[in-house]
């Protein structure tokens, strides 16, 4: 029972109580700039589950004869290599959304969260516990990159996924877009105020002062 | 085991193997998808054709076979306007880059420096084989970076009927809007040249009534700039001016 126990933790943890973008802050700059339409969010939340899933669990498979020494560039050139094949996937049978997403996707293998789980989890950890650190934590990532894409995009173009829900001025509806929103850095605001709401129902994320 | 881990011979029999498998993966999927790829960029640019042809709702999800039955792609000598016979994979945006097509841009702010002497155009013809519109691919700055679309004129080589942008990186919201479906729709029926010089203008609160003009966008001045240096020179004599009086098509 202990095992589905420590599964479940691993497993759902990061989606709230260990967040990678809101309680680590890792992979911000990625959550910046394609959460503009929920659809590419999802795709990006998808690619990055999968890549950091099977980064997780190859390097698993292989930790007891990674060499310290090399270790960081073993887990790159892993990282690196799943991040094509992702790209490549993406380019064949979603050639749309992966325009749209352009370089975020060859971005990934920048994503400190990948990098992170892989040091820190999958390093020391068996493999199949590795690969559902993996989802947990891309999960997690995913979750924020939803909340964010489906304010953005309802805010800023009045739609979610391509319907429209508040039909724009200029399409002659009523709804004015924020033009701020619509823009990458206006994530800021938003992944800040997440972080703030997060930390109100868990008061033991914040860090104490130093 | 954490000694036999540190052995140099070990450390770099680890590296070979992971990156043997890693470039055995990577090159394997590259392979193996891409003739995917290719298909969906082809099938990209012909739904972009399609939409300038005003086939879009005839097409009905039938890309590719609507493409073969109505469209045609020529090559024309932007100097002359006549028809040349080029390679079929040909690319005017790449040849643009090779010293055997690539001409100077001159007394134009288009935003690029050559362009190719060759041009892919694109022929729509009805049921009976008549050439209906004439689609050319035109591209210049815009704010951020340089905006591709299509131009697609009327058998008269003057009526606009479409301009559908494909490719450009202006802001959501503002520049992004020239792929606005009602902002693209006031282009139909508007005229090119008067008197055989290019007359149509992208203004500010315009009067829309006007077959000349054309209603700027919305806080986008520089968008709306583009598009109007773009068509000042893709119409002009050094662009597809000489195929347009020409009429190449007709004959």
């Amino acid at each position: 029972m202990a095992e589905i126990k420590e599964m479940k933790k691993v497993l759902f943890g990061p989606l709230l109580d260990n967040n990678p973008i809101a309680l680590q802050v890792l992979g911000v700059c990625s959550a910046l700039a394609i959460t503009t339409k929920l659809e590419t969010a999802l795709v990006m939340g998808i690619a990055l589950t999968t890549v950091t899933a099977f980064s997780n669990l190859f390097i698993s498979l292989i930790r007891k004869q990674i060499p310290s020494s090399v270790r960081i560039i073993i887990q790159m050139t892993i990282i690196a290599s799943l991040v094509i094949v992702v790209d490549q996937i993406l380019k064949a049978y979603s050639y749309e959304i992966s325009k749209q997403l352009s370089v975020f996707v060859g971005l990934i293998i920048t994503n400190c969260i990948v990098m992170g789980r892989a040091e820190a989890y999958a390093m020391k950890s068996p493999p199949f516990m590795s690969f559902l650190d993996g989802i947990g934590n891309g999960l997690g990532y995913s979750l924020v990159l939803i909340v964010i894409g489906t304010i953005k995009e309802l805010a800023g173009f009045g739609t979610l996924l391509g319907f429209e829900i508040m039909p724009l001025i200029q399409n002659g509806g009523w709804y004015q877009g924020n033009g701020l929103l619509i823009l990458p850095f206006s994530s800021f605001f938003l992944i800040a105020g997440l972080i703030w709401a997060i930390r109100t129902i868990r008061p033991e994320q914040v860090e104490p002062k130093e | 085991m954490s000694a036999k881990k540190e052995t140099l011979g070990k450390t770099i029999g680890v590296v070979l193997a992971v990156c043997l498998v890693c470039s055995i993966i990577v090159s394997g999927s590259a392979v193996g998808l891409r003739s995917l790829q290719e298909t969906n960029a082809k099938l990209d640019q012909q739904s972009n054709i399609i939409e300038a042809a005003g086939l879009s709702d005839i097409a009905a999800g039938d890309i590719a076979g609507t493409y073969d039955k109505f469209v045609e792609e020529r090559f024309i000598d932007l100097s002359t306007g006549e028809y040349v016979e080029v390679a079929n994979d040909f690319d005017m945006y790449k040849a643009a880059k090779q010293p055997k097509y690539s001409v100077k841009v001159e007394n134009s702010n288009v935003g690029f420096q050559y362009r190719s002497s060759v041009a892919n155009i694109f022929l729509v013809k009805d049921d009976t084989g008549q050439v209906n519109r004439i689609i050319l691919p035109v591209n210049g700055s815009g704010l951020w970076d340089m905006m591709y679309g299509y131009l697609a004129l009327d058998v008269d080589g003057n009526t606009v009927r479409e301009l559908v942008y494909y490719k450009q990186k202006e802001t959501p919201g503002l520049g992004g809007e020239v792929q606005n479906p009602s902002w693209k729709a006031q282009w139909d029926g508007k005229k090119i040249f008067k008197d055989g010089e290019v007359a149509i203008e992208v203004k500010k609160n315009a009067d829309s009534s006007s077959d000349y003009v054309v209603d700027a966008l919305s806080g986008a001045t520089l968008t709306s700039n583009g598009v109007q240096n773009t068509l000042d020179y893709w119409a002009g004599d050094n662009g597809y001016g000489p195929f347009l009086k020409n009429q190449t098509w007709k004959s």
